[in-house]
């Protein structure tokens, strides 16, 4: 098992994800997207440590701030929604385009 | 002290949870029948039910998501099996992970997602209701249930089953974090939506998650739902009651001993405390159980840095 | 050598379920095609002999996609699939800027001179993560708490449908709140 190949993999989740999160309309999708996104951070970060810095901490502590991200961004997207949702009833992002332009 | 088992462990371990779930079935059925007025047959009555599901016909519904449901189940049956892999019967385990605690916290989590699939999977509005009545349980017992487990593997200072095992040899957990344990059997009633915790496939849903299952899937089910149970109470053992110790008997016999125990305690509350709603039972879980488990943890925290 | 191929079958099982989530018409089937791309990838994490990180991965984010199953049921339009449909923006552009960070990545991963270390690989990977986070990380930690709290308040603020006023009357001084329902604590 070498270094690039888990890179590899990162960079495929990263990019799967970010397809979601640029291209999908509802925003409980954008946020799926987010989480592959931040789960290819989570598999990079593990494999730099493997490989890189085995002897210090740092890797796994880039996860674990990977970890807590994920779930914050969740809490507060799901929160946003909310919010959104209930002056008007919508929970597409097209909707949402106040501070446009 | 505690062994790991060759690969064979594996293929033994359905069998002894398979008779755990036997003997905890035939219990409450014992029980039921004493609830109906004495009845002949009660110790076989759950090898007829199961014999009897196996020849019913299979309901289908219409636009049934199938892929989730069938895999619900499945997954339901499994996270009890993979649960229990971490379980020391005695002195022999199947796997002694390093992380055996999280791991039985991450197996009984799938639990969680795999009611609500079964619930959702069959396109009717009671499994739906039930199904979410089970995610909204789970919001409410999931955080106690965690808070439990750290305090157990912050009394051995380790996370793995092992070591929490021979850090009792002196005094059992259950003695000086008696909250802790208290917390966990509540949890384990939740997790396997048993007792007072079984709104979720109550009759007033018309069985709940459970609504459209007949046949092969309610055996499934139910036999996930025992699972549970059974992989809980046993967890218990290792954890908080001192695993296979004991004076006379071999480890094992104590483990199995101190778990038929356990089980009885907890089929036998389904009889007595009527089921609990579940908006009642966050508020308590959050504003009662969670600061106690915090202080319970606090106690333990500041003995094992005295020691 | 059984490294290699369970590497490989978590990886490509993550990425293809990982595309199966943006494919499928069930939302709730989505749900389940992420959560199943994120045990996959905790699989390839557990290889990396992390496994405290890689149950934890599995564990948290069950617990996240179930949070999502509720979310994804009140606000979605179509959480069956019982009718096929795609709700997309800039499909096109989308795919062609997510192609080229690939490219680019992949580029970047196999012309680049990773560094390499010999230094020996710590047996109880747990507690040397235990250690960092309560020493030398501390900092970490404690923004992490400050950042998870925020999240709490923020959140309850957000999306709490009636404040203290309605609970309590306008000038706060009703012995009970007035709640739809009722808690278990009899309150």
């Amino acid at each position: 098992m070498i270094l690039q190949q888990f890179l590899l993999l990162a960079a495929a989740l990263f990019s799967v994800g970010l397809y979601g999160a640029l291209s999908q309309q509802s925003i409980v999708m954008i946020m799926m997207g987010l989480e592959l996104m931040a789960n290819a951070v989570i598999v990079a970060a593990s494999a730099y440590w493997y490989f890189a810095s085995p002897s210090r901490p740092d890797g796994q502590v880039v996860v674990v701030v990977a970890l807590v991200l994920m779930a914050v961004d969740m809490a507060i997207g799901f929160a946003v929604t909310t919010a959104i949702f209930r002056r008007r009833d919508v929970d597409m992002t097209d909707s949402a385009a106040d501070l446009k332009g | 002290m505690v062994e790991q088992l060759p690969f064979w462990g594996g293929l033994v371990l359905p069998l002894v949870l398979v008779l755990l779930v036997a003997a905890a079935a035939a219990w409450d059925s014992v029980l039921a029948s004493q609830a109906a007025g004495s009845r002949n047959g009660a110790l076989i009555e759950p090898f007829r039910a199961v014999a009897g599901l196996l020849v019913q016909q299979r309901r289908r519904t219409l636009a049934a998501d199938l892929l989730l449901s069938r895999g619900g189940a499945l997954a339901l049956v499994v996270a009890g099996f993979l649960a229990s892999l971490v379980t020391p019967l005695g002195r022999w385990v199947v796997a002694d992970f390093s992380i055996g605690i999280v791991w039985f916290n991450a197996m009984e989590a799938v639990a969680w997602a795999a009611v609500w699939l079964v619930g959702w999977g069959a396109n009717s509005a009671f499994g739906l209701i039930g199904g979410y009545r089970f995610v909204a349980q789970g919001l409410a017992y999931e955080l106690p249930h965690m808070f439990a487990l750290i305090t157990a593997a912050l009394g051995a200072e380790s996370l793995r089953v092992a070591d929490v095992v021979a850090a009792q040899d002196e005094l059992w957990f259950v003695v000086w974090m008696p909250v802790a344990f208290v917390v966990y059997l509540l949890s384990v009633l939740a997790m396997a939506f048993w007792g007072p915790f079984d709104q979720a496939v109550g009759p007033d849903l018309a069985g709940g998650a459970s609504a459209e299952l007949s046949g092969v899937d309610r055996l499934l089910f139910e036999a996930g739902r025992w699972l549970l149970l059974v992989s809980g109470a046993a967890f218990a053992v290792p954890l908080f009651l001192g695993g296979g110790a004991g004076p006379l008997l071999p480890d094992w016999l104590w483990s199995l001993v101190k778990t038929a125990a356990v089980l009885a305690v907890l089929v036998w509350i389904r009889r007595r405390v009527p089921t609990v709603r579940m908006e009642r039972y966050q508020e308590i879980a959050w504003i009662v159980l969670i600061p106690l488990t915090l202080v319970q943890a606090l106690v333990v925290s500041l003995v094992v840095l005295a020691r | 050598m059984w490294a290699h191929i369970a590497f490989w079958v978590c990886a490509v099982g993550s990425v293809v379920t990982g595309v199966a989530v943006f494919r499928v018409d069930s939302m709730a089937r989505a749900t389940f095609a992420l959560l199943a791309s994120f045990v996959f990838a905790a699989g390839t994490v557990l290889l990396l002999n992390l496994a405290y990180l890689g149950v934890l991965v599995i564990l948290m984010m069950i617990m996240e996609m179930v949070v999502m199953v509720v979310f994804m049921i009140m606000y979605m339009m179509n959480p069956a699939g019982l009718m096929p449909m795609t709700m997309v923006h800039n499909q096109k552009g989308s795919l062609a800027i997510a192609g080229a960070v690939f490219a680019a990545l992949a580029a970047g991963i196999f012309l680049i001179p990773w560094p390499t270390s010999g230094e020996p690989r710590p047996e109880d990977t747990t507690r040397a993560l235990g250690e960092a986070l309560m020493g030398s990380k501390m900092l970490v930690m404690m923004v992490l708490g400050l950042c998870l709290f925020a999240t709490m308040v923020a959140t309850v603020v957000l999306a709490a449908h009636r404040g203290r006023y309605d609970r309590y009357g306008d000038r706060l001084d009703a012995k009970r709140p007035h709640d739809p329902v009722r808690g278990g604590l009899n309150r």
